[in-house]
C-alpha cells in the first residue's frame, strides 16, 4: 500500500456551461413537447370512463365475435402471403444493393454513395406511406402490399446486409484477390458462406417484420386482413374487430416464435 | 517503371542464367517515409530464397511489391518473363495467377470445407460458381483438388470445416489451394510464425519439397534463424531498406545473421 490515502474521486464530472445550457435545452424540449401534444389528464379520464360505458368500445368488443372466422382465416392467409411474397423479392434485391453500398465490394464510390441513399431512403419513409404510393400505381389491393413492403424490407435488410458484409475477415477475401480472382468469385466464395448465418438472422427478422407490417397495410387499402379490421372498426363491429385482433396476434407470435427457433437452431 | 530486360547475374558465383525474379532499384514510401530504398536483387529458378530482416524492416512489403499488392514508389521488377509494373489491371490478375502466396494467417474460409476452400485456388484460372464450392465443382476439379489436399497430407481431411482444423492443418490447407493454382513461383510471408515449432518446420518441409521437387521458386520471409539455414539455398537480409546480406545459405554463418534477427539479437 501507498504511504497516503488518495482521496475519493469525485462523484460526478464537472460538466461546465456548455453541459447546463444542453440539460436546459432538453429539459425545455420535453417539457414543451408534452403540453403541446399529450392528453390532459381530464381528457384522459373522460375518454376511459367512455370506453367502459354501456355502449363503449371495450364493453362492446366483449366477447369476440368468431362467427365470421372462415372469412378472416382466408384474409388471415392472404396477410401471410403477401408478407412472405414481399419479404421474398425484398430480400432478393436487397442483396446486390447490399454489396453495391459496401466499401470493399462496391465498383465505385460513386456507385457505394447511390446504392447508401437508396437503402436510407427505402428504410426512412414508413412503408405505409409507400402502401399509398403503390397504391396510386397498381391500384387498391395486395399487389399494392407486396411492393410496399419489398421496398421497406430492401431498405431493412439492404442496411444490415451490408453491415455483416463489412464486418467480415477481409484475410480470405484479400487472398483470393491476390491469386486473381473476380469480384464477383470473391462474394460467392468468400464473402456470402462467411455472412450466411448473419443473412438468415436478417432475413427472419424481416419476415416478422414483414407480418406485423402487411396487418396494418390494409388500413390504407393495400390488402390483407387490415381491410377487414378498418371495416369492423368503421361499422361499429368492435366485437368482430377484437376476434380479427386476436387472431392477428395468434399469427404474428406463431411466427416470432418459428423464427425465433429456427434462428437458436443457426446459433 | 523501368524493368532489366537483359539476363542478370542470379546468384552469386553462377554462370549467367534468365531470373526468374529480378528487381532493381524498387523503392516503396508510406507517407514520405521511406521502406524500401533501392533493392537490387535477381534470382534463379528451382530455388529456395530465405529473406531476412528485423521487425519492420520492410520484408512484407518487398514481398507485396513483387505482384503489386502495395504499389512500388519506383524501380522494376521482372517475374516469369513479365515486366510487373507495366501490366494492365486484366494482365495482372492474369500474372497474379502464377504466384501463389502463403500467408503467414491461413485466410481459409472458416466455414466452408477443406475441399472447397482448396477448389477456390483454380480461381486464379475459372470463374463461376462452379469453383466457389466443391458442391458445384466439376469432377476433374474436384480430383485436382484432392489431389492437392493429399499432397499436404491432409485427403482424409476433405470435408472437414476449415474451423475444425488445426493451425497447422489450416496452413497446409492453404497450401493445397495455391497449389490448386498450378503456381510457378511461391512467396511465403513467415508461413511458420503462428504455428509452433514442429508444426512449423513441417510447413517450410513441405514448402522446401515443392521446390525440390516440383522445381518450383520460393521466396520465404523467415524470422527463424534455424528455419533460414535449414530451408533455403540462399539467404538476402535487408536492412535500412536494401539488401544488405547476399549469400548462399551454406556459407552463412548464425553469427552473422543473427543481425537480422532482433528476438536473436536481443537473446
Ligand atoms: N500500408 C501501410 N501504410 C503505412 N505504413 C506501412 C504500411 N505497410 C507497412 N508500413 C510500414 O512499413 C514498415 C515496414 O513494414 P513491413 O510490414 O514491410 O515490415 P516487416 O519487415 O514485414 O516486419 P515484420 O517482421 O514485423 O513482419 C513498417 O514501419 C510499417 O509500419
Ligand atoms: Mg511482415
Amino acid at each position: 500500500m501507498s504511504d497516503a490515502s488518495l482521496p475519493a474521486p469525485p462523484r460526478f464530472r464537472q460538466i461546465g456551461l456548455p453541459g447546463y445550457v444542453g440539460l436546459l435545452v432538453v429539459g425545455a424540449l420535453v417539457v414543451s413537447s408534452l403540453a403541446a401534444t399529450a392528453p390532459t389528464m381530464d381528457k384522459l379520464a373522460r375518454g376511459l370512463t367512455r370506453l367502459f360505458a354501456p355502449s363503449g368500445l371495450f364493453t362492446q368488443m366483449f366477447p369476440p365475435d368468431f362467427s365470421r372466422i372462415g372469412p378472416i382465416s382466408w384474409k388471415l392467409l392472404e396477410t401471410l402471403q403477401m408478407a412472405v411474397a414481399g419479404c421474398f423479392l425484398g430480400l432478393i434485391f436487397a442483396l446486390p444493393f447490399a454489396i453495391l453500398a459496401t466499401d470493399r465490394l462496391s465498383p465505385h464510390p460513386l456507385v457505394r454513395t447511390v446504392a447508401r441513399a437508396v437503402i436510407a431512403l427505402f428504410r426512412t419513409v414508413p412503408d405505409l406511406v409507400w402502401a399509398i404510393i403503390f397504391i396510386i400505381i397498381v391500384g387498391l389491393g395486395p399487389a399494392a402490399g407486396v411492393l410496399a413492403i419489398m421496398v421497406d424490407k430492401i431498405g431493412f435488410a439492404g442496411r444490415f446486409f451490408a453491415e455483416a458484409m463489412e464486418e467480415t475477415d477481409p484475410g480470405p477475401q484479400d487472398a483470393l484477390r491476390a491469386i486473381g480472382a473476380s469480384r464477383l468469385g470473391i462474394i460467392g466464395s468468400a464473402v456470402l458462406p462467411a455472412c450466411l448465418p448473419s443473412f438468415t438472422a436478417t432475413s427472419l427478422f424481416a419476415l416478422e417484420k414483414s407480418v406485423r407490417g402487411s396487418a396494418a397495410l390494409g388500413l390504407v387499402g393495400a390488402g390483407g386482413i387490415g381491410v377487414d379490421l378498418k371495416v369492423a372498426f368503421d361499422l361499429f363491429n368492435y366485437d368482430e374487430a377484437l376476434a380479427i385482433i386476436l387472431m392477428l396476434l395468434a399469427l404474428v407470435i406463431a411466427v416470432e416464435q418459428g423464427s425465433g427457433w429456427i434462428r437458436r437452431k443457426l446459433i | 517503371m523501368n524493368a532489366p530486360v537483359l539476363p542478370v547475374r542470379a546468384e552469386a558465383g553462377s554462370t549467367l542464367v534468365e531470373p526468374v525474379l529480378a528487381v532493381q532499384g524498387l523503392t516503396k514510401a508510406f507517407a514520405g517515409t521511406g521502406i524500401l530504398r533501392g533493392v537490387d536483387f535477381a534470382l534463379a529458378p528451382g530455388q529456395s530464397t530465405a529473406l531476412i530482416g528485423a521487425n519492420g524492416s520492410g520484408k512484407s512489403t518487398l514481398l507485396r511489391c513483387l505482384v503489386r499488392l502495395v504499389e512500388p514508389t519506383s524501380g522494376g521488377v521482372l517475374m516469369l518473363g513479365q515486366d510487373v509494373g507495366a501490366l494492365s489491371p486484366r494482365a495482372l490478375r492474369r500474372f497474379r495467377a502464377r504466384v501463389g502466396i502463403v500467408w503467414q494467417k491461413h485466410n481459409l474460409v472458416p466455414r466452408l470445407s477443406a475441399l472447397s476452400n482448396v477448389i477456390h485456388g483454380a480461381q486464379a484460372r475459372m470463374s463461376g460458381p462452379r469453383v466457389w464450392t466443391q458442391a458445384l465443382a466439376p469432377a476433374q476439379v474436384r480430383a485436382e483438388a484432392m489431389a492437392c489436399l493429399a499432397r499436404v497430407g491432409l485427403a482424409d481431411r476433405a470435408l472437414a470445416r476449415v474451423d475444425s482444423l488445426s493451425g497447422g492443418q489450416s496452413q497446409r490447407v492453404a497450401i493445397a489451394r495455391m497449389l490448386m493454382q498450378r503456381p510457378e513461383f511461391i512467396l511465403a510471408d513467415e508461413p511458420d510464425a503462428s504455428l509452433d515449432p514442429q508444426t512449423g518446420q513441417e510447413v517450410m518441409e513441405l514448402l522446401l519439397g515443392l521446390v525440390r521437387q516440383d522445381g518450383l521458386s520460393l521466396l520465404v520471409i523467415s524470422h527463424r534463424l534455424e528455419h533460414t539455414l535449414a530451408f533455403s539455398d540462399r539467404i538476402l537480409g535487408l536492412a535500412q531498406g536494401r539488401i544488405a546480406l547476399d549469400m548462399p545459405t551454406p556459407a552463412a554463418s548464425a553469427g552473422e545473421l543473427r543481425r537480422f534477427f532482433d528476438h536473436e539479437a536481443a537473446a
